[in-house]
């Protein structure tokens, strides 16, 4: 079972109904007890980076989710989710994120169309993640701040060229973040996806 | 590089795909869910969905066609047509659509397209714009209800409001060019997307795929529209695309 975490902000409907697509059994909580059961948590996620790190905060999810990457849990952060990674934004100077990564997400320079939303070209490093996945795939991205290329390089796991480089997945340790949507990036979303639940599957969870 | 989208558009009437497509090969070609899978494996960016259902009670069956075509089909889609409250965006939403997209509600109360903004992201709103060459305005002016109302509106200066309102997306259909099939509107396409620093999809006269090139170059749109000429099969979408690419346009294959 992987949970999708539940706090209010955007819409899961696509996740879930990717993961069911399959074959993955999901659920959609914020309870620590159901959270426990699963081996593997995804942290969605639309809206501003701000008010989303002050609902993690408030519903405790910042601490769970601390805990759960120590003990070496599954984690993927979907767009926002992945930007929650980061310490700061622009988009919010006074929000404080989970600060995996020390870097600050920051706006697209003027003269480009924000958002960046369409089809772009992601160049990934060798990873289960991508397995199966062409370099240079085109996956669905949807955003107006990007994550960086990162200061600790070795966490950077796939980027992105939208007038600047930057960073479309990391990864440190299992905690993985995609800037894109693999739910909304047709056949090579739905194969990241697989080869995540797939990881997960083979990882033997044993429960909290 | 971010690609050129390719956007099929299927109109919808209480829940069925009207507009006569001509498939032989699908089981039901009235079904929007098997043709929007269709479409994508033929290589769609993403769908557009025009719901036309005139009556407001059976306005529902378009939120079960959102909710079963995000269960088979892992691409974007815009639900569009006659949505005018919050009420209505969040469900459309909350069934697996990605966008919504407003027309006459938006001209009519700008408040939706802040609110719609500020609570699901501008990523999600795109505004529907239907222009028209005013020859004594010396501008394009902005149609609502379906094209049968002039607003008087300048679609130029319409395009920089709801940019600033905070729509995430313009889908800009020219009705001079609608139905010709004699190519895009290239000087209306390219005067709102040199007014505008949020994506445009353009839409109305696709007729051959030298259209969707000028378009997309000359045009200076994000994204090409059509709807005849995929469901006629006059070329396919992959086709369209292969062409492109030969043209130096980046799309996604």
């Amino acid at each position: 079972m992987i949970a999708i975490i539940d706090y209010g902000m955007g819409n899961v409907t696509s996740v879930r109904n990717a993961f069911a697509y399959l074959g993955f059994k999901t659920v959609l909580t914020h309870e620590p007890e159901v959270l426990n059961s699963c081996p593997a948590l995804v942290l969605p996620g639309v809206g501003a980076f701000g008010s989303a790190a002050e609902v993690l905060q408030r519903k405790g999810l910042f601490d769970y989710l601390h805990a759960r990457r120590e003990k070496g849990s599954f984690l993927l952060g979907i767009c926002l989710g992945l930007q929650l990674f980061f310490d700061r934004s622009e988009e919010d100077p006074a929000g404080r994120g989970l600060t995996y990564f020390p870097d600050k997400l920051k706006r697209f320079p003027p003269g480009l169309k924000v958002p960046h939303m369409g089809w772009n070209r992601v160049l990934a490093e060798p990873d289960p993640l991508f397995e199966g996945i062409p370099q240079g795939s085109h996956f669905y991205f949807a955003h107006s701040f990007y994550a960086p290329l990162l200061t600790a390089e070795d966490y950077l796991l796939a980027r992105c060229r939208y007038g600047v480089d930057f960073a479309a997945a990391v990864k440190q340790g299992n905690a993985y973040g995609v800037q894109f949507h693999p739910e909304k990036s047709g056949e090579m979303g739905l194969r990241l996806l697989l080869n995540f639940g797939r990881m997960v599957e083979n990882a033997d969870y044993t429960g909290n | 590089m971010l690609a050129r989208r390719i956007v099929p558009c299927l109109d919808v009437k209480e829940g069925r795909v009207v507009k006569g497509i001509k498939f032989v090969d699908l089981k039901d070609a009235g079904d929007p869910v098997g043709l929007a899978e269709f479409y994508n494996k033929e290589g769609a960016d993403e769908l557009v969905f025009l719901d036309i259902t005139a009556s407001h009670e059976k306005r529902e069956t378009m939120v079960e066609v959102a909710r079963r075509t995000a269960r088979e089909v892992f691409i974007p889609f815009t639900v569009g047509g006659g949505i005018g409250t919050i009420e209505e965006i969040r469900n459309i939403l909350k069934a697996g659509a990605d966008k919504i997209s407003l027309n006459t509600a938006a001209v009519e109360n700008t408040d939706l397209i802040r609110e719609g903004a500020r609570i699901f992201g501008s990523q999600c709103i795109v505004i529907a714009i239907d222009a028209r060459w005013n020859e004594q305005m010396k501008d394009w002016e902005v149609y609502t209800h379906g094209g049968r109302k002039g607003t008087g509106i300048s679609a130029l200066t319409w395009a920089s409001r709801v940019e600033s309102f905070g729509a995430g997306e313009i889908l800009l259909t020219s009705m001079d060019a609608d139905g010709g099939r004699d190519g895009y509107d290239i000087p209306l396409t390219r005067a709102i997307c040199e007014k505008v620093s949020i994506p445009v999809i353009a839409s109305g006269g696709a007729g051959k795929m030298e259209d969707f090139a000028h378009v997309l170059t000359e045009g200076k749109a994000d994204a090409a529209l059509a709807a005849s000429v995929f469901h006629y099969r006059h070329f396919s979408i992959r086709e369209v695309k292969e062409y492109l690419k030969e043209q130096g346009v980046e799309v996604r294959l």
